[in-house]
């Protein structure tokens, strides 16, 4: 697999971590990642992420489940087997309304979550590197990657210099790929 | 950060303490990675035991039939269905703090709604046994779903409500779990970043998904949340709504109401909330989290139960003065002769019901009242007995004398394996319940730290001294000084 370098730094705080990464935006750095522990509203629009559209394929699911619904029972009640259940009308529009609810709010939501994992790439057993673990604890860890053009220890000073402690270079495997978390050695102590 | 939204200093801070981000860590992770106390273990095991003593329940019933149970002709419903009504019932509570609340921007949910979520879904598991188990020949059980058969295909009928509870309950579980599931697996991820033990970081490795943190997946996990409790909104209220009309749509006296659909989702909530209390008045002390889950916490839910019994008790009364009103013989007569008369085989359990979610709710009109945990817990207890016997009273009140008196039936009482059944459900319950404090991180550690700068005790913009002040001392202070 292909390696890349990247410059990473800590941010304890939020306050501190806003204006930073506009700062690397402005002095053209190229922003990898910025990981959290918690979402951080309006992270997203600093750093020049586009909205998501996971709600409109959600919505797409939710219309699938309701056609299916309205389309299986119309043909399984009208024209595959119509049984007269007390007189009432083959096509009881009304009767199926709960079912064809059902089948909309389970097609979006288990839709949703698949393509949510799919996006992120997430699934059980899946290993993926973010420099650091304490970024799923209380530091905000800000990724850098270095192309052709980036002067690494300028970077890095600069860095330090909006803010970020422990300050360093990573070379890190492109992608993301299955391992498992138990043969890593001890990844940080409690301080 | 949202800084738009504006916190009252007035409020009481949601999360006690000086806290910081790690220290928020700490607190939830520790009963996780400690090992599990004599406590645990107690009751860990005596759940196992009333779970085995269900599993042996239901195994006998499966060899002799329905049999095994006191069911007769007219009641053949009697605890069984009591029971699925209840546990779906409970089950609500969870879904109306994670999924509702977080539409209404309810900052208290946070504490509270990871236990509340798993509590959905263990009671909704309980409940899914009922119907199941009920219908005897349960290998025949997947008849239920419309698949393609070698009858016909033979296919369901769509059309009657029975069937639109195969879709509402099982749409309902699954849901649940997968906004349960998402939610967890940031916190996971947490728990697997410190891990030091070996299959630890092998279980919480393989459970959190790979999970990193990364804003962009943030940006879809917020998303995702959001969408999922809107759907969960119309979702839960559907489902009561469905349960109810398994009642509403027929035409037994007593039954046939069209109040049921908002009565039975108030009463769910109210339920819900119940359970929700007693078991978090007991995790909060056990597992040392009274910093995160804070009497305030058990204040807001205890207005919630006085309002959701109140709407109940309103609707006990529309239905009687409908039963009246209606001028139908019969349905007056299943009110006034099988309910109201106390000297009635079943009177007893009316007003049973009527005491513990009617008039015993009451008491959290006061402030004193809804912020003592031991009334908070002994209320807890109460109203869901209340709310099983309001069931209880539904089903078993309604059909136990039909329309003809020669097939008025003889007095139901369940037999020891009827008993054991529900008892075995409460097993089930409660050693999910167990399972998951000891192994799962019972309050949303990311949604806590998202709040902590604005509602933790330590961050909270403090009350001035002016605002401190009753009025007569802020006149005497103040209003001499021209």
């Amino acid at each position: 697999m292909a390696k890349k370098k990247f410059i990473v730094g800590s941010f304890t705080d939020e306050a501190v971590l806003f204006p930073a990464v506009k700062k690397v935006r402005r002095a053209g750095y190229k922003l990898h990642d910025v990981f959290t522990p918690f979402p951080i509203h309006g992270l997203d629009k600093e750093m020049g992420l586009r909205d998501t559209s996971l709600h409109t394929a959600g919505f797409i699911y939710g219309i699938t489940g309701t056609s299916t619904a309205v389309g299986f029972i119309t043909w399984a009640l009208t024209i595959d087997w119509a049984i007269n259940f007390g007189g009432k009308p083959y096509f009881a529009l009304p009767a199926w309304i709960p079912v064809t609810f059902e089948l909309t709010v389970l097609f979006a939501a288990v839709g949703m979550v698949l393509t949510f994992c799919w996006l992120c790439q997430l699934a059980p057993f899946v290993k993926k590197d973010h420099f650091n673990p304490r970024s799923t604890d209380d530091t905000f860890v800000m990724a850098l990657e270095c192309t052709n053009a980036t002067n690494e220890a300028e970077a890095q000073q600069f860095l330090q210099s909006i803010g970020a402690t422990d300050v360093k270079v990573e070379v890190k495997e492109t992608g993301w790929w299955l391992g498992s978390y138990a043969n890593d050695k001890m990844r940080f102590e409690k301080n | 950060m949202s800084l738009l939204r504006y916190e009252s200093q007035v409020r009481a801070p949601l999360v006690d303490g000086t806290k910081d981000y790690h220290q928020v860590t700490e607190d939830i992770c520790r009963p996780v990675e400690a090992k599990p106390s004599r406590l645990w273990w107690t009751g860990f095991l005596i759940s196992l035991g009333l779970l085995l003593f269900g599993i042996v329940s239901v195994t006998t019933e499966v060899i002799y039939g329905t049999g095994q149970w006191n069911l007769n002709r007219t009641i053949g419903w009697g605890w069984d269905i009591t029971n699925f009504v209840w546990w779906v019932g409970i089950g609500h509570a969870g879904t109306l703090i994670s999924a509702i609340l977080l539409l209404f921007r309810q900052g208290w949910r946070t504490g509270v709604n990871r236990a509340a979520e798993a509590m959905t879904i263990f009671a909704v598991m309980c409940a899914g046994q009922f119907p199941v188990w009920h219908m005897g020949r349960v290998w025949n059980a997947f008849f239920v779903f419309p698949y393609p058969n070698s009858r016909g295909p033979l296919w369901v009928n769509f059309n009657s409500p029975l069937l639109w509870d195969v879709f509402a309950i099982s749409t309902y579980f699954t849901v649940s779990l997968l906004f349960w599931y998402s939610g967890l697996i940031p916190d996971l991820a947490t728990l697997r970043d410190r891990a030091k033990l070996k299959w630890r970081k092998a279980f919480y490795g393989a459970a959190s998904f790979g999970w990193t943190g990364s804003t962009k997946h943030w940006q879809r996990h917020e998303s995702l949340s959001l969408v999922l409790a809107g759907l969960s909104t119309p979702l839960v209220l559907s489902v009561h709504t469905i349960v109810s009309f398994d009642f509403a749509t027929s035409v037994v006296p007593g039954w046939h109401t069209t109040i049921f659909p908002p009565y039975f989702v108030a009463g769910a909530i109210f339920s819900g909330f119940a359970m929700v209390q007693t078991l978090l008045v007991i995790t909060r002390k056990v597992l040392a989290l009274e910093d995160y889950i804070t009497i305030e916490h058990i204040d807001v839910m205890n207005k919630v139960i006085v309002l959701t019994g109140s709407i109940v008790g309103i609707a006990y009364l529309t239905e009687l003065f409908m039963a009246w009103y209606s001028a139908v013989d019969y349905e007056w007569f299943a009110f006034k002769e099988n309910r109201l008369n106390l000297n009635s085989p079943y009177g007893w359990s009316y007003w049973l019901m009527m005491g513990c979610n009617v008039l015993s709710p009451q008491i959290f009109w006061f402030r004193k009242m809804r912020r003592n945990l031991f009334v908070t817990f002994f209320m807890s207890i109460l109203v869901n007995i209340g709310m099983w016997f309001e069931r209880f009273v539904i089903i078993v009140t309604s059909v136990y004398r039909d329309y003809l008196p020669s097939a008025w039936s003889t007095y139901y009482t369940p037999t020891i394996w009827e008993v054991g059944f529900y008892m075995g459900t409460f097993g089930l319950f409660f050693t999910c319940y167990f399972l998951f404090s000891k192994f799962f991180p019972v309050i949303a550690i990311a949604e806590i730290k998202h709040i902590l700068k604005k509602n933790g005790e330590n961050y909270k913009a403090k009350m001035t001294k002016e605002e401190e002040d009753t009025v007569t001392q802020f006149g005497e202070h103040h209003l001499h000084e021209h």
